[in-house]
């Protein structure tokens, strides 16, 4: 097992070297570059072959990329064009924000997911089954920046319940030790912030959980209903077992394997996600930051987070694969 | 509507001050803007502050009514907190609540009043001009402005080395005062003396007649010598291909003696503005400002509707009357932007004097902006706003006449009328809220007279921009947002200078804009303007068509934000109620 983890670690290696060159290559490739960006209707061509050279940009591809490397490897992602702040401490202070969004939409959509893929597999083929599967594809064809207006619409504007943007309100003060509202809050004691982190969480939180749980809840019906129909749940259910243990020891921890191998997927897509999410809700994460770096043509930014990314989602997979040992006892991780 | 009959008044009180600031102006050589007519709406003067020059003690405990938090819905963050080396919106946004420059615009319009410097007289050949500062004035950091700190902040900017003289950086420096010490360029700049501590003298290289007005940018914010050299401001490190800003200045601490200081800012989250209790004028009347990015224009709106903003900027012309219905104070800025179809003269038809005329004929203008912009947009007979001075009655006026149009064309000569037309994609600029829409009207209109026109589009930033500046597009949408109240920073952008986006080659034009620029005496300016405006639409570059007015939302119980045509618009006269 640990042998495993440190292969698959190692494997890192070359996919970010590879990603840094491509990426390097595509953004630059890309028409426009920062310097539009910058100066937008001032500029003139005297003044786009000035930022150009002032930035580097019009030196040759190989040596900006090798003074990219050498920095990379010192870890220092340089720093954004436009904001003119260091790209690693960027991350660093927003990734905690995107985790958080991303682990509440996680909670949504396999609290809600996972029951309901079950429930459909159990009534296959009546009203609940029918009304899970059309509610399952209706979340996949949301776009979420439609979800996400008509939820503030309902929750926010005409219910007054929940709030819009932010992760906080802004008139509160909370020191931040972690980045983590619901964890700063509850080290500072201060519960109404730990309630107000909550309500902040929930209408984003349901806006990017939303494919994920359609996704899940389709998965684990299909799933479900074929390990229903296994010789060993068959043979538990005549020796007496009661319905819920049966669920439980067999259907459901046989169902289970795809059931985590689609989390684990959409947990790294949802990184992706988040980025419409967090700009629609104001959310201050790396989705945000990321949107506007490619809007913005801000090549330290772009290359840092998407390699960021990347290594996030590796490990996600790799914990994908831990954990199908732990589940399936029969898979070695090897 | 009430907002509205109000700023209608504005407007017209905006002209006629303007007016008076050309008077003022004219006698620029002796001494201009009397004291008194600072800060209108102000009842305490300036002058009346006495404060001693050391202040500790504390001067009012008691807040004054109407105070406490507002929070503003900002479309980004700023980028940094330092004048010198930004252009953008929001930068200056928060730089002007926290930095105050030696002249500003009057609130509301563009006459230059009063700032840090109390009056100010210029030589006879119009190249010493003397400030003289208000007393006791404090920066944050308890470091007093006086001359030297003036001059220290021009030095700075005059020896930027670098990337920091990159347009993307010191923009507005290169714009007003052209080069740097290094000489590369010549420089209006010639020094600053300050022979005592409330006086600073800057000498010029050349007369300039927008120097002045170019002052009132918060670019030119004073900051404190003390903490730009403690907090690194100009520290620039990283490599040739990569440099990298790396002082603090901007960041944590920018120190200037504005009415408000910075608590704390986190960026992508929000930042604090508390009440500077020291300051020297009329104190703000908030307790604090925060300031909430939301890049998102309709997640802004909702934010404002939910209660969690008490106002915000770049409200989209959608939006305006919902929210007036629903009970918001909707503000518009006087306009002082310009939207324009453009010619490439260097491809042909544009060449043509006679298929820019019948071009300009057929866009029906009045229906565009009727249609498609909001109230308050009206229909431009030049490149540059009537809030400007320069601004001309008398230009030709291209009223909507198909018929001539085709009259022209006929008389033209011209056999071929396909015509590219370009216009950008992904984008909303003030003047040109839906690129689209002003596209497809003008389309219309052109094939309505017989011309054949082929789409082309790019996203703003991917291509289009590019395309533009460098001349590869033939008739395309643009525009341009004023930085400040000088016609200059118009006609002068444009027409002053050959381009590759106009690719014409026209002498006359800039000569006249040259010598209009570089001419002292504003009555004397102001003509030789209106003729070159007058040029200029004879010679027909372009069809500038509109000039909007950028709106601001507020709840109801926001009171005192006063729009500026150059956006320099302070959070000390905001009270709630």
């Amino acid at each position: 097992m640990f042998k495993f983890i440190v292969r698959r670690l190692l494997l890192l290696i070359p996919i970010l070297v590879g990603l840094s060159v491509l990426l390097f290559v595509w953004v630059r490739a890309l028409p426009g570059g920062p310097e539009t960006a910058l100066l937008g209707e001032r500029a003139t061509p005297e003044r786009i072959a000035e930022v150009r050279r002032s930035y580097g940009f019009d030196k040759p591809l190989v040596s900006q990329y090798t003074s990219y490397a050498k920095k990379l490897i010192n870890l220092d992602l340089g720093q954004s064009i436009t904001s003119r702040k260091d790209v690693k401490d960027e991350l660093i202070r927003r990734f905690p924000a995107t985790i958080e969004l991303s682990l509440a939409a996680m909670i949504f959509a396999i609290g809600v997911g996972v029951p309901l893929g079950f429930v459909a597999a159990k009534r296959e083929r009546t009203v609940t089954d029918y009304g899970a599967i059309t509610l399952s594809l209706v979340g996949v064809s949301v776009p979420v920046f439609f979800l996400a207006q008509i939820l503030k619409w309902i929750f926010a504007l005409k219910l007054k319940l929940l709030p819009t943007i932010g992760r906080l309100d802004p008139k509160r003060k909370l020191e931040k030790h972690t980045n983590f509202n619901f964890v700063d809050s509850i080290l500072a004691a201060d519960w109404s912030a730990w309630v107000d982190t909550m309500k902040h969480l929930v209408l984003p939180g349901i806006a990017l959980g939303t494919i994920p749980l359609a996704i899940i809840a389709r998965i684990t019906r299909a799933s479900v209903l074929e390990v229903l129909n296994d010789d060993y749940v068959r043979t538990a259910r005549a020796k007496g077992m009661t319905t819920r243990v049966v669920n439980r020891r067999h259907v459901l921890r046989n169902a289970l394997l795809p059931i985590v191998t689609v989390i684990g997927l959409q947990t790294g897509l949802l990184l992706s996600g988040a980025v419409l999410t967090e700009t629609v809700f104001a959310w201050g994460g790396m989705g945000q930051l990321l949107s506007s770096a490619v809007f913005d043509k801000d090549y330290p930014v772009i290359q840092g987070s998407v390699l960021f990314l990347a290594v996030v989602f590796v490990l996600v997979n790799l914990t994908v694969d831990v954990l199908y040992a732990v589940i399936d006892p029969r898979i070695r991780v090897s | 509507m009430r907002s509205r009959s109000k700023l209608a008044a504005f407007g017209i009180v905006g002209t006629l001050l303007i007016a008076a600031c050309g008077s003022d102006e004219k006698a620029d050589t002796t001494t201009p803007a009397p004291v008194e007519t600072a800060a209108p709406g102000d009842t305490t003067a300036p002058s009346d502050t006495t404060a001693p020059s050391d202040t500790t003690a504390p001067i009012e405990t008691t807040p004054p009514a109407g105070g406490g938090t507002l929070v503003f819905g900002t479309s980004s963050d700023p980028v940094v907190l330092d004048g010198a080396f930004v252009s953008d919106g929001e930068s200056l946004r928060v730089i002007d609540q926290i930095f105050e420059t030696l002249v500003t615009t009057e609130d509301g319009g563009t006459a230059i009043e009063p700032a840090l410097a109390k009056e100010w007289t210029a030589s006879d050949d119009g190249l010493v001009w003397t400030f003289t500062l208000q007393d006791g004035v404090l920066f944050h950091d308890g470091t007093p402005l006086n001359g030297a700190a003036v001059c220290f902040n021009f030095d700075r900017w005059y020896n930027f080395t670098g990337v920091a003289q990159s347009a993307a950086v010191s923009y507005y420096w290169s714009t007003v005062f052209g080069g740097f010490s290094d000489g590369v360029t010549p420089s209006l700049y010639g020094g600053c003396e300050a022979p005592d501590d409330a006086t600073a003298i800057i000498t010029l290289t050349s007369p300039s007649a927008a120097f002045l007005s170019g002052l009132a940018v918060s670019s030119f914010a004073i900051a404190s010598p003390e903490a730009l050299t403690t907090y690194e401001a100009d520290k620039v490190g990283g490599t040739e291909d990569a440099p990298t800003f790396e002082g603090t200045f901007g960041t944590e601490h920018p120190i200037g003696t504005g009415p408000f200081k910075l608590e704390s800012w986190e960026p992508g989250d929000k930042l604090t503005l508390v009440r500077n209790d020291e300051y020297w004028g009329t104190k703000a009347i908030l307790d604090s400002v925060i300031l909430k990015p939301i890049a998102d224009g309709p997640a802004r709106r909702t934010a404002l509707e939910n209660g969690e903003i008490q106002g915000y900027d770049l409200v989209d012309p959608g939006d305006v009357q919902a929210l007036a219905d629903a009970g918001f104070q909707v503000l518009n800025r006087p306009a002082f932007n310009v939207g324009y179809v453009g010619f490439n003269q260097a491809k042909a038809p544009f060449d043509n004097p006679k298929i820019r005329e019948a071009i300009a004929y057929a866009l029906n203008r009045q229906a565009l902006v009727d249609a498609k912009y909001p109230e308050g947009a009206e229909v431009a007979t030049q490149f540059q706003p009537p809030l400007v001075f320069g601004w001309s009655a008398d230009v030709p006026q291209y009223n909507y006449d198909p018929e001539k149009a085709k009259a022209l064309i006929a008389e033209s000569g011209a056999t071929d009328l396909e015509i590219e037309f370009y216009y950008p994609s992904d984008v909303s600029r003030p003047y040109m809220p839906d690129p689209t829409a002003n596209f497809e009207a003008f389309k219309a209109d052109l094939e309505a007279v017989g011309f054949t026109v082929i789409p082309k589009t790019a996203p703003w930033r991917s291509g289009y921009l590019d395309d533009v500046d460098a001349g590869n597009a033939e008739m395309y949408l643009l525009g341009w947002t004023g930085d400040y109240g000088d016609p200059d920073n118009f006609v002068g952008t444009f027409f002053r200078t050959p381009q590759p986006a106009w690719g014409f080659d026209n002498k006359e034009i800039f000569d006249a804009l040259t010598t209009a620029r570089d001419t002292a005496d504003l009555a004397e300016r102001t003509k030789l303007y209106e003729a070159a405006n007058k040029l200029i639409m004879e010679f027909l570059p372009g069809v500038p068509y509109v000039h909007t007015q950028p709106s601001l939302a507020f709840a109801a119980n926001v009171q005192g934000y006063i729009p500026s045509p150059v956006s320099l618009e302070s959070f000390a006269l905001v009270s709630l109620s």
